[in-house]
Order: structure tokens, then sequence, then C-alpha cells
């Protein structure tokens, strides 16, 4: 496609050189005009309501009108850390220990998968399953949700499965077994790729060269594979784990009495209190920085 | 490599995994049709009547005309920012430049419960009653990352010396946007865009929090809680999952070729985005 751009003359293309030229001259002025709309947006809304909700952690809610009453203190925090009624500890450990399942049952699940995607599959293949993972993780994430109750309920499809074998009924909705199935479930695209990845970026000669040297499947698995492949494993865990620490749906429609995590807790304080809701969370974020932190020396980013 | 049993292992497990990864969207797909009002498995009968009851149904219109609004604006809103953005970070160097890409990252880095009760607070502090426009500055918060991303991903695919050939050969600013980086970065465009779409159209959290009305995924949700309409939620969910599945499938065409790095940074995008959820 040939375009003569000199062909559009008149007083329009000059106006526009113009412009081009005065821009050309002062590139700062063209970066400003390009930079300030969107971080100002960015720093004026989101910026500015997210540093409010930090410090509204240290002050206080009024117990009757669910006003924030402007005093510095860490009363929220004291109570948060409090282990004459270690409540709040309970469900903080809570969390961060169906996070850590989720996690580990993810990168069982997704290992061997994306080495049959990264080393096996065919290129054909290889495009299916990434839309056969993918798709999933966009389709509705409540509907997901969702989808679990109803199979896991007293008269769905894995009981009528489990009862066909002749055993008797499961139990599983609503309980902390629920919340691991699911959020294994929902997170698990998450562990697929970064793992996909890291596999695909061990070059076959090592294993090769692993396997010339004598050394079995297992040995080449746990000396070479695994090494070479674990940030990758990092980067996956990084999603799943963070996810999960902030999530209240997925326990407020499949979990039991037993199920409230952080996120329900700041769910259900918000409105009533909120200095309380953004005190606790700011566990999540924390456990997130430190976890961020271990996820760095690991090499994971290098790996996402 | 491989011995042949630790193929076949690997094929089983690679079907098994996929298999759990597809069980629920069937089993919704399933139940849409199910003839009767109660969930219980085996379906008995099928129908398509609960389709026709779903499209009557008021509440369930209008959640799905603002979802769509909402969805529409908020992509709009992301795609002007995000390439303005884009734009400046990948031609300039200036101081913070490596924190612009992280502010813009954190609504996603975050869960997205903070992101909705710090706009929520802030709106309820500045007397802003809770309409549709709160909902799109929510949903805009989170989308202006995806089209940045695919964005500056683009920038970094071509090369600068077409826009300074173009320039050499006489084309004004307009004019080499027009020819050159528009073309160039079209396609980008619409795969973030529709990657936008498709988050702010299933967003559920920060919604909650900043929405005056009901959109359709807090439709969903509300019924869920009470255990009312399932039938129709079923069909809802159903047309949810082939609504957002069809965007992104395009917007995988548009920006991968078939091969891996492409429909991997897709993925990357989809990984950073879902920490809102």
């Amino acid at each position: 496609m040939a375009i003569d751009v000199a062909r559009e003359a008149g007083p329009l293309r000059e106006a526009r050189l113009r412009v081009s030229a005065a821009f050309w001259r002062r590139p700062r002025l063209k970066l400003l005009a390009l930079l300030v709309p969107p971080v100002a947006a960015f720093v004026g809304v989101y910026a500015t309501s997210l540093g409010a909700l930090l410090a509204s952690s240290f002050w206080t809610s009024d117990a009757f009108t669910a006003q924030i009453v402007h005093s510095w203190s860490l009363g929220q925090f004291r109570t948060i850390f409090s282990f004459h009624d270690p409540t709040y500890l309970r469900i903080a450990a809570r969390t961060v220990e169906i996070a850590a399942a989720v996690t580990v049952t993810d990168a069982l699940l997704a290992f061997p998968l994306a080495y049959y995607m990264a080393r096996i599959a065919t290129r054909r293949q290889r495009s299916l399953l990434f839309v056969l993972v993918l798709l999933p993780l966009w389709s509705s994430y409540l509907v997901r949700i969702y989808s679990w109750t109803t199979i896991l309920s007293k008269t769905g499809p894995l009981n009528w499965i489990v009862n066909g074998l002749g055993l008797p009924d499961t139990h599983l909705a609503y309980t902390n077994w629920a919340m691991w199935i699911v959020f294994s479930y929902v997170w698990l695209p998450f562990m697929v790729l970064p793992i996909y990845t890291a596999i695909e970026r061990v070059p076959g000669s090592f294993l090769e060269a692993s396997a010339d040297l004598g050394a079995r499947g297992g040995r080449t698995f746990r000396s070479v594979l695994l090494p070479l492949v674990f940030p990758g494993v990092v980067a996956g865990s990084i999603f799943t784990f963070s996810l999960t620490l902030g999530d209240y749906i997925t326990p407020a429609l499949v979990g039991g009495s037993s199920s409230t995590l952080i996120g329900s807790i700041v769910a259900e304080q918000s409105a009533s209190n909120l200095a309380f809701a953004a005190a606790f969370a700011t566990v999540p974020i924390a456990v997130m920085a430190v976890y961020l932190a271990i996820a760095r020396r690991l090499g994971a980013f290098e790996a996402l | 490599m491989e011995t042949r049993g630790t193929r076949a292992g690997l094929t089983v497990w690679t079907v098994v995994v996929v298999a759990f990864l597809w069980l629920p969207l069937v089993v919704i797909g399933l139940y849409a049709f199910n003839r009767s009002q109660i969930q219980s498995w085996p379906i008995r009968g099928w129908t398509f009547h609960w389709f026709s009851v779903a499209w009557h149904d008021e509440q369930a219109r209008a959640a799905l005309w603002l979802s769509v609004r909402v969805g529409l604006l908020a992509t709009g809103v992301a795609l002007v920012l995000g390439t303005m953005a884009a734009f400046a970070v990948h031609r300039f160097r200036f101081f913070g430049r490596e924190s612009v890409s992280l502010l813009f990252l954190l609504p996603i880095a975050l869960p997205g419960i903070i992101t909705g009760m710090a706009l929520n607070s802030a709106f309820s502090f500045a007397g802003v009653q809770l309409t549709i426009w709160t909902v799109v500055i929510g949903h805009a918060t989170f989308c202006v990352v995806v089209v940045y991303n695919n964005v500056v991903a683009r920038l970094r695919r071509t090369s600068p010396s077409l826009i300074e050939a173009s320039m050499d050969l006489g084309a004004d600013g307009w004019q080499t946007f027009r020819y050159v980086t528009w073309p160039l970065i079209s396609t980008a465009l619409v795969a973030g865009g529709l990657l936008a779409f498709a988050l702010s159209f299933d967003e559920v959290v920060v919604t909650t929090f900043t929405a005056g009305g009901a959109t359709l995924p807090i439709f969903i949700l509300n019924n869920l809680r009470q255990g009312q309409q399932l039938p129709i939620v079923n069909v809802i969910a159903f047309v949810v999952i082939l609504l957002t599945v069809i965007p992104v499938w395009v917007s995988q065409r548009l920006t991968s070729d078939g091969d891996s790095p492409a429909v991997t940074r897709a993925a990357a995008a989809a990984a950073q985005s879902a920490q809102l959820r």
C-alpha cells in the first residue's frame, strides 16, 4: 500500500505539521501530555482512597454510628493479635493453612500436565491444551464456584457416582474440604502456566545428557528437572497463595460454619467497623509481602 | 526420554486434570436444560423452558444491560488511559518510570476487597452516590493494566525505526499515527479491550462495594445466597460462560499465531488480572 503523505496538502496539514514539530522539539511536553492524564486519574482516585483506607486502620470506628473517629491508636491491631482472645489469630492461621494446602495441591496437579504440554504434546495438541486450560480461567469465577455447590450437594453428581460404586454418601458440601477443593479448582490454571513456561525453557539436551550419564527418569527429575523448574512452581504459587488469602466469596458459598477466612471477616466488618476491617486487611498484605520477598530470592520473578 | 510407562501415566494425568477443569462448566451447562426446579442428579427431563423464563425476567434483563454498559464504559476508559500510559512508558525514559507500571498493577496485585473498600469509603467520604459511574471507576482501575500490558508488549515488538522512517518520508505526527502506529497496535488494542471487557463483565468483589445497582454477577450472587430462582441462575450462568469465553478466544487469535510465548503472555495478563477477583 503506497501512501503519498505530502498529497494531503492544505491548511490542515500545515497545522498538523506545526503541532508535530512542536512536540518533536519538546519531547518532555509530549511525555507530560501522555502521562499526566492516566497517572493523575490513578493517583487521584485509586491511590488516595487506598492510602486513606490504610490510614483508617489506625483509627477507630464509632460503635453506634459506624463513623470513623480520627484518633490514632493501635487498638485494632491489638484486637487482632490478642493472645487472650485468639479468634482472629486462629482465622488468620486457618487462612494461611488453606492457602498453603491449595498451593501444594495445585502444584501436584499442574506439574505433570505442564510437563505433558511442554514435552510430549504435538504442536496441535499443545494449542488445544492451552485453550482447554485457559478458557475455564476466564469463564465466570462465580459460576465455577456455584457449580461445585451443585456437584458436592447431597443429591448431586458426586454422591450419585459414589453411591453407584456402592459407597455411602459423602458429606463434603459446606465444609473446609469443599473450600479446599474449590480453591484448588479455581486457581489451578494459574499454576499450570508458569510451570509450563519453566519446563519449556529447560533445554532437552540437559535431560538427554542426564540419561546418557546413566540417570534413570526419577533421578533426572530430582537432580535436573525439578531444580530448574522450581522457580516456575514458586511463581505459580504466588497466584494460588495470594488469591486464596484475599478471597471471601468461596468460603461464603461453599464453606461451612468453621470456614471463616480473613476475607470473610473483612467483608463482614467493612460496613459496620471499617477501621477494624482495614486493619485486618493489612494481614494478607503483610503475609504476601513476606512471601514475595522469599519468592524473589528463589528466582520466581525471572520465571514469570 | 520418558519411558513408555511414564508417558502413559502423564497422558492419563493430563486427561484427568483437564476433565477436572471442565467438569463444573459441563455440569452447569446440563443443569441449564433441567426440566425440574430441584437440582438433583441424574437429570430426569430436558427443557428450554428456563431460557425463556430468564429472558423475560425483568431483574435479569436489567442486570445484563447494566453489566454490558459498565463493561463498555470501563473498557473505553481503560483503552484511553492504558494506551496513553503505554506510549509514555515505552517511548520515554523518566524519573519514576518503574513506579508507573507498579501503580497500574496495584489494583490487581491487592485483593479486590481492598480496592472495593478503599473506593467505597472514599465515595462515601466525598458524598458521592453509588451509581453506574462509581462501578465504572471501580472496574476501570483494574482494566487499565490489561490494556497497558497488551500495548506495551506490542510496542516492544515493533521497531522504533518504522516511526522515524515515516517522519523522514515527510509524514506528520497524525499521519504517522494513522498509517504506521495504528495498524501496528490495533489488534493489541482489540485484544486488550476484549480481555478488559471480559474481566469487567465477570467482576464480583469490587462491584459489590461500588455498584448502585445489580450487575449480572451481583444478580447471580444475590440469588445464590438466598437459594432463589436457581433454574434462572443456571441459564444465566451458562450464557455467561459462553459470553466470557468468546471474547477471550477471539483475543487469543488476535495476539497469537498459535505460538506458545504469545499465549503465555495473554495468560500472564490473565494471571495478574485474576488477583482482583
